[in-house]
């Protein structure tokens, strides 16, 4: 994670017998966890697949997919409504979910998360519900330079609704942010400073407690954006003491179609309902409604039950492999690639902070992203290519595109020389 | 491999590397702004329109080998062609990259049948021709591939 460490590998690393004994025991560790994703076992052209595409979405253990099976073949009723038993049994299931993901981020009531369809889901909810019914002319959002399309384009568009004005914190050539400029930033008309956790294109783990730190001193709430995040560190709400965190399930292991926001219960107590329907009531009558208590406020209609037994399942899965084995995995895939890259000449990794998981954007020259993404393609080596739905950040790095290769706990050395092999390849084929 | 050798032949790199008629013409009385978001690719198209004949054609742009390289052969076969006469090879040629069958012989442009086992390329490909086809009816508003 820290680019010390991988200094320290690259020059003082020795072989001696524990480090041989540790690598034998992570290969058989991830050669035990490739066991549970069957999608890892097909393949493409001819070739077992390598999946790199894993900041896009994550693949699938079997107990999630069963978990979903399962719930549909034997459970399968709408929760909250009914007094038949497999109501009481979905509704049970689905909320024993709630109370997985609450501990997973270590929330302090499982009225504070929230099921959504995903991040973008959970990043317009706030928009619309905490910042429209508060926001006036001139009030301002702190973005930065490297969000996701999904946290600008939802405040934007209330900037339209409320003429709020959005700030963004600028990006350094490493891919940091720039907290002096944030803490300048920061000022009486600020409202609300929304900032994504970890990069999805730079892979930069950025200071959330600094800049949670700075804006709670003046009094501004701050909502994470941890879709890239939440599989790939221990995320501690309560210790970060964030206001809002957005989540996706199935960049976690889990099904798509399902994400948390977490929110603080005193916030989202003030906060008004974001779509109406059922569910979300305690009682309507054509004169006046009374709204839900959370979580069911903000769970207007039928929820993604599957989605949520599903994702619950997920987090069971990653809590007994454990974060802090997944982080040691992940951060040895990146030391790893990074220095077989940095050797490529022709290569140019966007993306160096000191902190980082598991993801490379990069470009070359004399062959565009595009091409070298198809070249890999018939390699059976899935890569992302394109803006990464981040074309401010495209444009401030002055590259119309990058590839992108993202880690999973899935991912192996092996599999990082077969993309290092087809990169020279690539480089042959394009001279 | 072999359909990766067919998709880039030694022609495709070759305007890939040196594009011809790249650049503005200064007295086009026809442009267009082509883009692609899905790969960043951009295209600007220049030409001069006289009597419905195409008397002269440039692009400028960054794309990849495949847009590019199509981009570049295009203004290579569209010289002194009509109008009407560019609008029918667009057919021709969209129906060339995604695989239907084409009667006529398309001359260089053949180059580009490769992209057919690449479904997610024709964008690139056809990239030029729709910019071509907005810079005849001189739309000023930029086309986009999505
Ligand atoms: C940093 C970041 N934010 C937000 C999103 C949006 O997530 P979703 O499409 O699951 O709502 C993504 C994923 O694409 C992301 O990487």
């Amino acid at each position: 994670m820290k680019m010390g460490e991988f200094h320290m590998n690259k020059h003082g690393g020795t072989n001696d017998a524990s480090t041989v004994e540790s690598e034998i025991t992570n290969h058989l560790l991830v050669q035990h966890w490739r066991k549970d994703f069957p999608i890892l076992h097909t393949s493409l052209y001819g070739k077992p697949l390598v999946y790199f595409d894993n900041a896009a979405t994550t693949q699938k253990p079997s107990i999630v997919i069963e978990a979903e099976n399962h719930y549909y073949r034997h459970t399968n009723a709408n929760v909250h409504r009914g007094i038949h038993t497999l109501s009481q049994q979905a509704t049970e299931v689905f909320e024993s979910a709630r109370g997985k993901l609450r501990q997973l981020i270590n929330a302090r009531h499982d009225h504070e998360i929230i099921f959504v369809r995903g991040t973008t889901e959970a990043i317009n909810l706030v928009a619309q519900s905490y910042g429209r019914s508060r926001f006036k002319a001139g009030d301002e959002i702190i973005i930065s330079a490297m969000e996701h399309h999904s946290n600008i384009v939802p405040w934007q568009m209330l900037c339209q609704q409320t003429g709020a004005i959005l700030r963004v914190v600028p990006v350094s050539d490493a891919g940091e942010l720039d907290i002096n400029v944030y803490q300048s930033l920061l000022n009486k008309k600020t409202k609300l400073v929304a900032i994504s956790h970890v990069s999805n294109t730079l892979g930069s783990i950025n200071p959330v407690k600094t800049i949670i730190n700075y804006a709670h001193a003046k009094h501004v709430p701050v909502l994470l954006d941890g879709a890239q995040a939440i599989a790939h560190l221990p995320v501690d709400v309560q210790d970060l003491d964030c206001d809002f965190y957005a989540f996706s399930g199935h960049k976690l292991y889990g099904p798509t179609g399902i994400g948390v926001l977490y929110g603080k219960a005193d916030l989202l107590d003030e906060m008004p309902p974001y779509q109406g329907g059922g569910d979300m009531i305690s009682s309507v009558s054509f004169e006046a409604t009374t709204y839900n208590k959370l979580p069911y406020k903000f769970e207007a209609g039928t929820p993604n039950i599957a989605g949520a037994v599903g994702l619950g399942t997920a987090v069971d899965y990653l809590s007994a492999i454990g974060l802090d084995a997944i982080v040691k995995h992940e951060d040895s895939l990146l030391n790893y690639a990074s220095e077989l890259m940095t050797n490529i000449p022709e290569l140019r990794i966007i993306g160096n902070a000191r902190h980082k998981t598991g993801i490379i954007s990069y470009v070359m020259a004399g062959v565009h992203p595009h091409d070298i993404g198809t070249f890999l393609d018939r390699q059976a080596i899935a890569v992302r290519t394109g803006h990464h739905c981040t074309m401010p950040l495209m444009e401030r790095f002055g590259v119309p595109a990058t590839v992108r290769i993202s880690f999973a706990l899935y991912n192996t050395k092996n599999e990082i020389d077969k993309l290092v092999s087809a990169i020279y390849q690539a480089r042959e084929l394009f001279k | 491999m072999n359909d990766l050798r067919d998709l880039y032949q030694d022609m495709i790199f070759d305007h890939y590397r040196q594009p011809r008629n790249y650049g503005q013409l200064e007295n086009a009385n026809h442009k267009a702004e082509g883009y692609n978001p899905l790969c960043g690719d951009k295209v600007s198209l220049t030409l001069t329109l006289k009597d419905g004949v195409i008397h002269d054609l440039k692009f400028e742009g960054s794309g990849c080998a495949i847009s590019t390289a199509s981009a570049s052969l295009m203004t290579e076969a569209l010289k002194g062609k009509t109008a009407e006469e560019a609008l029918s090879m667009l057919e021709d040629f969209k129906a060339l990259v995604t695989g239907a069958s084409v009667a006529k012989d398309m001359g260089k442009l053949t180059v580009l049948a490769g992209v057919q086992a690449f479904p997610q390329r024709v964008k690139c490909a056809t990239l030029a021709w729709h910019t071509l086809q907005a810079a005849l009816k001189s739309s000023t508003e930029p086309v986009t591939t999505e």
